[in-house]
């Protein structure tokens, strides 16, 4: 399928950082408002990264006061005009749900150490 | 009226300005050659005949490979008539490509569909079925075809098991999200008939032809 790829990867983004599932990221976001654009932050968790090649799409995850809230964007969205990585997770599986049933303290992720 | 004689290459996704994901099937329209033309005088209706798909010249017959040979072009696997208002426009041989088409106009798109063979009526016809258990005998059965002595038979077109796809199925409408003349493709918005690598027809919408022609900016909004 050489001609799909190509259609794909004009419009794969390599600018972005590698994140994982378990990670705490700020996803920058290009929201448009009337005729003006702004920059709106959607900080949390990284519970599940899903899909392959242009169709990838990442959930974050973050409890706003006191409701957990979960956003589904796709990996390759131009909307998305930056991805910071704010601490990387230490977890042992690849889908996170089980924190949605966990609030306070239980609902943390370990930091990864380096040695 | 337009149309093309193209390839389906298989579906993927493109993202909008406005970063909204849509649906597009890959279509490898065209190059496609005029190989006659016709005229009100001499035919009684005024159209071209166009062709696709590069074939060996053992591949086709003699007499198909005579008339190919006489407007001027390579063997081709596949012909088709459009209808033209202005046939003296065209002439054999010439060449008629993907740019033919606008973003943002609106195509019809003819192809064989996938065969499905002899498929049941809960299939084939979306009937509802019956429960999978608690002791029923009724699964995926068609039901009572019909009443007793009143009328004493089946009425003609009573949905029924049978052989399902492989047929001509056209799509109406479909927005054309990208053209790339370099590649030859056509990026059709949604899905469209039969399986990658099957054969396709693509013309101007014959429905709403005005309103799809404005919005791919052709002619002037009133």
């Amino acid at each position: 399928m050489k001609q799909r790829d190509l259609v794909e990867a004009e419009q794969l983004r390599e600018d972005l950082p590698d994140f994982r599932p378990g990670d705490t990221v700020k996803v920058h976001l290009r929201v448009k408002e009337a005729n003006r654009e702004r920059i709106q932050v959607f900080q949390g968790l990284v519970i599940r990264r899903q899909g392959g090649g242009l169709r990838e799409t990442f959930t974050v995850r973050k409890t706003s006061f006191g409701v957990g809230v979960e956003r589904t964007f796709p990996v390759h969205s131009p909307m998305i005009s930056k991805i910071e990585v704010v601490t990387r997770g230490d977890v042992r599986r690849a889908k996170l749900y089980y924190l949605r049933g966990k609030v306070g303290k239980a609902a943390r992720v370990k930091e990864k150490r380096f040695r | 009226m337009k149309k093309l004689i193209g390839k389906k290459l298989g579906m993927t996704q493109v993202f909008t300005d406005e970063g909204r994901v849509v649906p597009v099937t890959l279509i490898e329209a065209g190059p496609c050659y005029v190989t006659q033309v016709k005229t009100k005088e001499r035919d009684g209706y005024d159209a071209i005949q166009i062709g696709f798909g590069e074939a060996r010249e053992k591949r086709l017959n003699k007499p198909l490979l005579g008339h190919l040979k006489r407007s001027g072009v390579k063997p081709l696997r596949h012909l088709t008539e459009v209808r033209v208002d202005n046939p003296r426009d065209y002439r054999p041989g010439q060449e008629i490509r993907v740019e033919e088409f606008k973003v943002g106009e609106r195509a019809d798109v003819t192809g064989i569909s996938r065969g499905k063979g002899y498929a049941g009526v809960v299939k084939r016809h979306g009937f509802g079925g019956g429960p999978g258990s608690h002791g029923a005998h009724f699964h995926r059965a068609p039901g009572s075809i019909g009443a007793c002595a009143t009328p004493s038979r089946v009425f003609k077109g009573k949905r029924m098991p049978g052989h399902m796809g492989h047929q001509r199925v056209t799509v109406l409408n479909l927005e054309i999200v990208g053209v790339r003349p370099e590649q030859n493709l056509l990026l059709v918005k949604g899905a469209v008939p039969g399986p990658q690598g099957g054969l396709l027809y693509i013309r101007e919408a014959v429905k709403r032809r005005e309103k799809s022609r404005r919005r791919a900016g052709l002619i002037e909004m009133q």
